[in-house]
């Protein structure tokens, strides 16, 4: 059931290099065997080297393989979580390359840098996330596509014995017409692959684009996905592997003190109980034993150190932080304390937002199998080059002595990019405890997913605005909420003690006002937080949005035209806020039924500009979304229809979080543990009615995985605002809450 | 315990904890992947199969239940509304991460089989067991109305790869 080298869905009948030549032939590339590197991630890895004489090599370089059978397959650097990597990254492969979309397949690469590191990240960690993928590969990609290109035509011209500059290239045909001659590039792949690497290649002019941008692209895994053959880690089935899974601290921070196995190895089926670092794993012959095994063990835990705390205490204790004066300086200009003193209308709001959980669909699972000198992992990784590094460090090896097979993931919203890799790890550890006597799958439970901590930290915010009869703004904010970054390998991503991922996408960053003071607090909780799509914007962005409606109230002023005066400074934002109000009617009135009300917002994240306009109906405190009118900056399309699923479903990850999204602690216990308590939206919440539309760019790429989500939440809150006069602070939506308050 | 049942069509006999879920026999015992794991507790739908045609949540189900009946799971999905469902989600690109989605085809076509041409409310209704993280909820509903059209003219396609 496992196939080694699969990771698209025709990828099963492709002919060429299996992974382990690739792996082999790309380490060649390196010791010099290649010949001619000069442009990254061009070289020719294979099919050209002395000796390989093969009428049926393929043409193999880094980022693009053409084999005889006329496929060619990207090898794809990023993962592929939903977000459409495996599409977008073809795409611009076969456009340069001027092939046709029904011969393109798709790979994952193995873990390798700086080959495939993410030059958005400097180059030196393959990982995939702050939906870069697109941005980062473009011209990497673009490059690797032409190069490819002119070493088909130049094998062409050679056989053919005609001028290179007389060949055209089209849907996989590479033609003379003078001479009458016709090859694919199947034909040329063993040919091409002789000719040397050219140092410089020509790109497109855009104007000349038939596949980036192209609405009809069919999803390079949409059949596999559509047939249940699309293969994920938990489907990964290794000759004797057996399934674990762990029983971890009941609190964040507690270890295990002692444990007695006797009755969990009593189990039928139950192999094997073991202690790792996170807790006891339960090793057994399938999924059921294994869990069954667990049911029955039984661990002593060392809470000396664990968070105690639950979340009520917590946001009392944050609200108390708001209050002092020690806070980190995020942004300050003007005068704010005096601007405020002189407004002449004042608004205030506090904010709470909950921690989330990311509940991908597939629970975290990874499968290990080692050796002494080996250890190979299979995982959707998001973070290639650490979850290396950490595995390697969990059974004594060295990152090079570990193998990466980066599946499919079913989902990760940030999740499985995480800075101690803990479900690699933990497989590794539980593969290094028993011995490497057998490959072994780890399958976290959705009750592990939901209680395992990593979520969307805790936040607070409180915020006073004000306009002066001049109409300038003044905009003072106290952000408190645990650090991501501080602690980690990544802390040195924070500069002057401040982490942008705890307070980026504020007000002051995104709107031109005239005073603001931004400031933040990073309270010291035990409760492990982590990236959650579109990490800080899924907080700064509603304080901010909702904030600049209440203004936009006060002054009496549209909530459109208001915001426009303040976004003199940034075209890109005034061209989406107007797209979406023109596309949704905003300039005429909205129908006067009692309940119903729309509202808007718009925000700029990961390099894109996104502006929603949603229109609600309120029964009985219960908020129906009916449709929202979508519009996004994010550079040039590449493919479009993708950029349009990545906002519906940025729009339907937020709306779980607005109207559902809650964990909460009492005594550092999780209260929630499965579907049931842990809400998410079902087909039957999503808004009828969903438009996208794509302001036309010639910018490069920017990101469209995250920036759908920020938007969503407050432009629902300003149209709860606009239907009840209920302003809605604080998340999950409550409005009966609310409307006590 | 010995165990008989037929899946896809084919008589099978599974030597398994009576109270083991379907979902993993047919998974860890069978290699039958396509059938996904998200819950274990009825509350999310990657798990559906088809009982005697009926949508059913295996991650519930103890294999001992379903002893001499009859199991389809997405791999031997057949017949026209099954097709339709399969060739309208790759027309539509409804996949995104793609793990919920072989539970989303089990029920739609099932809602198909049943009701040729359900309306959005009977989608919704049909549907909302079944849980996408990546919310492809719109291009669900449009794919089901257009597997609902290729049936009504007859026109079944098979999928292609």
């Amino acid at each position: 059931m496992y196939y080694p080298h699969v990771a698209g869905p025709q990828a099963s009948s492709r002919i060429g290099l299996t992974r382990r030549e690739f792996l082999r032939l790309t380490t060649l590339a390196g010791s010099g065997l290649t010949l001619g590197i000069v442009l990254p991630g061009c070289a020719r890895t294979g099919g050209g080297a002395a000796g390989d004489g093969a009428a049926a090599a393929p043409l193999s370089m880094p980022f693009v393989r053409i084999a005889p059978d006329n496929t060619v397959t990207v090898i794809s650097k990023h993962l592929e979580a939903g977000q459409g990597v495996w599409t977008g990254l073809p795409a611009i492969v076969a456009e340069e390359l001027d092939a046709s979309w029904e011969q393109m397949r798709v790979e994952s690469a193995p873990a390798q840098v700086p080959l495939y590191g993410n030059l958005a990240f400097g180059g030196k960690i393959q990982a995939t996330g702050g939906s870069t993928a697109t941005a980062n590969s473009w011209q990497q990609l673009r490059q690797a596509g032409a190069t490819a290109r002119a070493m088909l035509v130049a094998a062409a011209a050679k056989e053919w014995n005609v001028p290179a500059g007389e060949i055209t290239v089209s849907e996989g045909v590479v033609t003379h017409a003078g001479a009458g001659r016709k090859a694919s590039f199947g034909e040329l792949a063993a040919r091409a692959a002789r000719e040397p690497v050219p140092t410089a290649v020509p790109l497109k002019d855009p104007a000349n684009f038939k596949i980036v941008g192209n609405e009809k692209l069919t999803r390079l895994d949409a059949r596999a996905k559509s047939s249940g053959r699309q293969q994920f880690a938990i489907d990964v089935m290794l000759p004797g592997m057996m399934t674990a899974v762990v029983m971890r601290p009941p609190r964040f921070g507690g270890k295990v003190g002692s444990f007695d196995a006797s009755k969990a190895k009593a189990v039928p089926g139950v192999v094997d109980v073991v202690q790792i670092p996170r807790g006891v794993a339960v090793v057994g012959r399938d999924m059921w034993s294994a869990r069954k095994g667990r049911e029955a063990l039984s661990v002593t835990w060392d809470e000396s150190a664990a968070e105690k705390r639950g979340t009520a205490e917590l946001m009392k204790e944050y609200r108390t932080i708001a209050q002092g004066k020690e806070a980190v300086i995020v942004a300050e200009h003007g005068d704010v304390e005096r601007a405020l003193g002189r407004a002449r209308k004042r608004v205030e709001g506090e904010f709470e937002f909950p921690y989330l959980a990311h509940a991908t669909m597939e629970p975290l699972t990874a499968v290990c199998r080692l050796s002494p000198d080996k250890c190979e992992i299979w995982a959707g990784c998001q973070f290639q080059t650490i979850d290396q590094a950490n595995a390697a460090a969990a059974v004594g090896l060295t990152p090079a002595q570990v193998s990466i097979n980066t599946l499919a993931a079913g989902g990760t919203f940030g999740r499985r990019a995480n800075p101690d890799s803990d479900y690699i790890a933990e497989v590794a550890s539980i593969a290094k405890a028993t011995g490497g006597r057998y490959p072994v799958r780890l399958i976290w439970t959705r009750e592990d997913d939901i209680t395992g901590g990593r979520y969307r930290p805790l936040n607070y915010h409180r915020v006073t605005a004000g306009i002066a009869s001049d109409g300038k703004v003044a905009y003072r904010q106290r952000i408190v909420g645990q650090s991501i970054l501080a602690g980690t390998p990544f802390g040195a991503m924070m500069k002057n003690g401040v982490d942008p991922t705890a307070v980026g996408g504020n007000a002051a960053e995104q709107y031109d006002l005239a005073h603001a003071h931004i400031s933040w607090n990073d309270p010291k909780v035990g409760v492990p937080v982590l990236w959650w799509r579109s990490v800080e914007n899924t907080h700064t962005a509603f304080s901010k949005e909702v904030m600049i409606d209440e203004l936009a109230e006060a002054a009496g002023q549209d909530p459109v035209a208001f915001r426009l005066g303040l976004l003199g400074s940034r075209p890109r934002h005034v061209a989406a806020l107007k797209l979406a109000a023109e596309k949704a009617g905003w300039d005429q009135a909205f129908p006067k039924v009692k309940g119903r009300g729309r509202g808007i917002a718009v925000h700029e994240s990961f390099g894109s500009v996104v502006a929603q306009v949603a229109e609600v109906t309120v029964h009985d405190d219960k908020i129906s979304v009916d449709r929202v009118v979508c519009a996004v900056d994010c550079g040039i399309a590449v493919t479009p229809d993708v950029v349009k699923a990545q906002m519906q479903s940025g729009i339907g990850y937020g709306l779980s979080a607005a109207l559902y999204g809650k964990i909460t602690l009492t005594d550092g216990h999780v209260d929630q543990s499965n579907f049931h308590q842990y809400q998410v939206l079902r087909i039957n919440e999503m808004p009828r009615v969903v438009e996208v539309y794509i302001v036309p760019s010639g910018n490069p790429p920017s990101g469209v995985g995250e920036p759908g989500t920020p938007p969503i939440a407050p432009a629902v809150a300003n149209a709860v605002r606009a239907a009840t006069g209920i302003r809605l602070r604080s998340l999950p939506f409550d409005l009966a809450a609310a409307r006590k308050a | 315990m010995s165990i008989k049942l037929t899946v896809n069509g084919e008589a099978r006999e599974l030597d398994v904890d009576p109270d083991m879920p379907l979902l993993w026999a047919i998974r860890d015992h069978l290699q039958l992947t396509g059938t996904k794991f998200g819950c274990g507790m009825a509350l999310c739908g990657a798990c559906t199969v088809h009982i005697d045609g009926q949508p059913t949540r295996s991650c519930v189900t103890p294999v001992s239940a379903v002893q001499d009946r009859k199991v389809t799971t997405i791999e031997g999905l057949s017949g026209p509304a099954g097709q339709a469902v399969q060739a309208a989600w790759v027309s539509l690109n409804v996949p995104q991460c793609g793990y919920c989605q072989s539970g989303q085809v089990m029920s739609a076509a099932a809602l198909l089989a049943g009701n040729p041409r359900p309306s959005d409310a009977d989608i919704d209704s049909a549907l909302a067991g079944n849980i996408c993280r990546c919310a492809t909820y719109v291009r669900i509903r449009s794919a089901i109305h257009q597997a609902a059209e290729t049936l009504a003219a007859g026109t079944s396609a098979p999928t292609k790869g």
